[in-house]
């Protein structure tokens, strides 16, 4: 059982997820538009959960198989998203 | 026939099913079906949450109620035990039990210090007026969504305290257990950072 690829720069990882993090939070209390603000925030979100996900959890070095499994609730929850949430505006605007 | 395969199998000491997609650990194989399952739960919560809010004109903007601040923190230590748990797995692969307690320890801490901050939290909120019922439908999405990732912490920090438990038990060789405990571990992390920015940011 020999390490199969080299250890990530673990701690290069934590300065980046908590350098990300204290930019959110300067980011919420900078007074951007607020469309602005929220595409700024949900990008380094899903930046920030990617990093753990590929490097944390491993998956940039694992089989196939496991990168599927893990894309398919993403997926799901944005087919999920696109169906209802138009109708749900919908209705919002009075019809 | 299939015996006699079944047989072979047994002689061989294989797993059955061997192909390219088929992962080198059946466990790690579970874990992650298990944890896709999970992100649907907490999916369709958001999903829930982000919908209610957007049909909501009143919505509170959070970070006046809830303290931005302190919950930074709290985020930061998630990422610490995220960073202590890698730390001790890298150390079980070159076989040093010592530092995988230690680290598996420190990473408990950290969940235990998380849990007690949530709970600092919760009260302070609830004694401040702020309840499930409280703020439309504000107080029950924010304590149904940390609630429920509050409890992923709680049996995260029971099920690496069993680990540390048994760390003699493991080895350069054998520390799949431990690598399956960690992804649970890190997929609280990443839930946390996204309900972080979704609950508490935006």
């Amino acid at each position: 059982m020999d390490l199969a690829h080299d250890e990530p720069n673990y701690m290069a990882i934590f300065y980046w997820l908590a350098a990300l993090t204290a930019l959110e939070v300067g980011v919420t209390y900078a007074g951007f538009p607020k469309l602005l603000m929220i595409a700024i925030l949900v990008g380094l979100a899903l930046t920030k959960a990617a990093m753990v996900a590929m490097y944390f959890m491993h998956l940039k070095f694992e089989r196939t198989t496991l990168g599927l499994i893990a894309l398919t609730p993403p997926l799901l929850l944005v087919l999920f998203a696109c169906i209802t949430y138009p109708d749900t505006a919908w209705r919002l605007l009075g019809h | 026939m299939s015996q006699a395969v079944a047989a072979v199998d047994h002689v061989l000491g294989v797993e059955p099913a061997e192909s390219p997609l088929t992962p080198e650990s059946w466990g790690k194989l579970g874990m992650w079906i298990f944890l896709a399952g999970d992100a649907m739960s907490f999916g369709g919560l958001i999903c829930a949450y982000a919908a209610l809010r957007m049909g909501s004109p009143n919505w509170p903007i959070p970070s006046t109620i809830l303290g931005v601040p302190f919950t930074a923190v709290m985020t930061f230590l998630l990422i610490c035990s995220s960073v202590t748990m890698v730390k001790g797995l890298e150390s079980i692969k070159h076989g040093n039990r010592e530092r995988l307690r230690m680290f598996l320890l420190m990473t408990v801490f950290g969940g235990a210090c998380f849990l007690g901050m949530q709970a600092f939290e919760w009260t302070h909120l609830i004694e401040h007026g702020m309840t499930l019922t409280s703020k439309g439908l504000f107080g029950a999405t924010f304590f149904i969504l940390t609630g429920f990732h509050g409890c992923h912490v709680f049996s995260g920090v029971v099920y690496l305290t069993a680990i540390a438990a048994s760390a003699n038990s493991y080895s350069a060789d054998n520390h799949n257990s431990v690598e399956i405990a960690g992804l649970y571990w890190h997929f609280v992390d990443l839930v946390w950072i996204l309900i972080f920015t979704f609950v508490y940011l935006i």
